[in-house]
């Protein structure tokens, strides 16, 4: 079985936890240099407040006092987002971050009435350990799992947590109430087509015919199908997946503990995260690292850090983005582990066109990124025309600094020693 | 009574670092690998004996002088762990009207308080809604002005 773990509202989970306070609060969290909103509460939610809402058209609420605005700490969310995940780790057999606040978990060997029994109690364990909500979905299936996630957090009677087995009549009618739109990697173009063949609802197309729908689509859909019927065929790395966040990883042939090597690696990654990012014409506004050394070998030492950088302002420039995950290397790298897996993740992602000008735009940095835009096109042609990795980067200077507006960020409660909360 | 004739000064350190068992067994397969254990063999490391779960451990600072009748202090450092089901007698970090306190579990008559050994507090009743455990103090580390 596979598991889809989702904290709730994380961002603001995560300030929430170090500040009682902020409960039933109305709370946004804000961009840092383009002030606006990227994470809500449900109570701002509700107020009716929009993801990427710019942060002065919330002014008249800020000044009655009925909502409350921070800064991103990413910092927080980086060290909040790992302790959920060791947690899982506990708890499972193999945790595969899918955000930074979404991981796949995967259970083997439960019982039926097992199952719900063990996810139920992970999902008190993460929110006593860690003070983060979270959801917790379970299926046979990502594409399911993640179905089951969705019944999870909006659905009362399940209290957080679903476990979906193809062919009991739960899962029957769930799938029915399920619009297709809503189905992991069904698009909005999808949905119109299929509507056209009668085909509605997630149960509809777990009921078509997987043949068909791969003659009449596509092999990504076909692989849709398959999964509602509860067939695992989607991995991971799979294209096709709907592009929120960008995710290069990949297993080392064997375990190394060679600093250059991974570092080597992670830097590829990076370049290839970037160029995925320009593709899809978004911009990213922070870069998540992580490394993992071989779960199943007990007798080595294991140590499986991650952690995240933010990027001066949302960018997919490859430099920018390149420094950023090297950062975030240099930052949990440890001699003396064997490594067998790293990734790079880009999170947060913005459309490109849609992107705010920051308030620190400037005509030099406008004219500056016009140049910028120009380098990565010709870049990104040159790799295209000539083969990848025909042009890469070098390695940049140590000396570049990142400057940060974080006017109202709070501190990092658990990275720094003289941000630590106060008790009294 | 000054400190020399308290603690004779020592005629020089001692070149070896502290004598210390070599552990070589790990606690089964399940928990937190200890992020001390590359390290056995070679020195000590204070994470190891304070740190029993990296992933619920929360470090804070205290401030104010509620807690000193139960020796805590202005500037120590409370080490937190979310984990442990609070009991009475615990010390813990309690969620009390929105902010975070460090106050001593207890059952006063059999209903649950959280104390602070200093009559100028009162105790505060525990099973109000607006009051919540966050997590058991472990360890408290005092530091000297050295």
């Amino acid at each position: 079985m596979i598991g889809l773990i989702d904290c709730n509202n994380f961002y603001v989970s995560c300030e929430r936890a170090f500040q009682p306070r902020l409960e039933g609060v109305p709370v946004g969290v804000l961009s840092n240099n383009d002030g606006c909103v990227i994470a809500r509460s449900n109570e701002l939610k509700a107020l009716g407040v929009e993801m990427g809402t710019p942060a002065f058209e919330l002014r008249p609420l800020l000044r009655q006092h009925r909502i409350q605005l921070l800064s991103s700490n990413y910092e927080l969310y980086g060290d909040m987002s790992s302790r959920v995940q060791q947690v899982l780790e506990e708890y499972s057999a193999g945790v595969e971050p899918y955000s930074i606040d979404e991981m796949f978990v995967r259970f083997d060997g439960f019982a039926p009435e097992q199952m719900l029994a063990h996810a139920q109690e992970l999902f008190t364990k993460v929110r006593r350990y860690t003070h983060i909500p979270v959801s917790v979905g379970i299926a046979p299936t990502r594409t399911l799992a993640k179905l089951a996630n969705r019944a999870a957090k909006k659905i009362p009677i399940y209290g957080g947590v679903c476990v979906l087995r193809p062919g009991s009549a739960q899962c029957e009618a769930l799938l029915q109430q399920v619009s297709l739109g809503d189905v992991w990697g069904v698009g909005r173009r999808l949905v119109e087509r299929l509507g056209l063949l009668g085909i509605q609802s997630a149960w509809d197309l777990a009921q078509a015919e997987p043949k068909q729908i791969r003659q009449r689509f596509s092999v990504t859909l076909e692989r849709t199908c398959l999964e509602l019927k509860g067939i695992p065929c989607i991995e991971m790395n799979d294209s096709g997946e709907a592009r929120q966040r960008i995710m290069t990883s990949r297993s080392f042939g064997r375990l190394t503990g060679n600093r250059q090597e991974i570092h080597q690696a992670i830097r590829q990654f990076a370049q290839r995260s970037a160029e995925k990012l320009r593709t899809q014409n978004s911009v990213a506004r922070a870069v998540y690292v992580f490394l993992k050394t071989n779960c199943h070998r007990p007798d080595l030492p294991q140590y499986s850090p991650s952690t995240i950088v933010e990027l001066p302002q949302p960018t997919d420039d490859s430099r920018d983005i390149l420094h950023a995950a090297s950062q975030a290397f240099d930052a949990i790298y440890r001699p003396r582990y064997l490594f067998m897996k790293a990734g790079v993740m880009l999170v947060d992602l913005v459309d490109a066109n849609r992107q705010q000008l920051s308030l620190l735009d400037t005509p030099e940095s406008r004219a500056d990124r016009e140049r910028n835009d120009r380098l990565m096109a010709t870049l990104d042609k040159l790799n295209g025309r000539i083969g990848r990795g025909t042009v890469t980067f070098g390695r940049p200077s140590a000396s570049a600094a990142w400057h940060l507006r974080c006017a109202n960020r709070t501190p990092r409660w658990t990275t720094h020693w003289d941000e630590l909360p106060k008790v009294h | 009574m000054s400190h020399d004739t308290l603690i004779p000064a020592h005629p020089e350190p001692p070149a070896l670092p502290l004598p210390f068992p070599l552990v070589l067994t790990r606690g089964g397969l399940s928990g937190f690998p200890s992020p001390a254990q590359d390290y056995e063999g070679r020195t000590l490391d204070l994470n190891e004996r304070l740190v029993k779960r990296a992933a619920s451990t929360f470090f804070m600072t205290v401030t104010g002088d509620s807690m000193e009748a139960l020796g805590i202090h202005a500037g120590d450092l409370l080490v937190i762990d979310s984990a442990i089901e609070p009991r009475p007698g615990h010390i813990l970090v309690a969620s009390v009207e929105g902010e975070l306190v460090v106050k001593r579990y207890e059952l006063i008559g059999n209903r649950p308080y959280l104390t602070s050994g200093n009559p100028s507090y009162r105790p505060i009743p525990a099973a109000d809604l607006e009051c919540q455990a966050w997590g058991v103090v472990r360890a408290v580390v005092h530091e000297y002005l050295v």
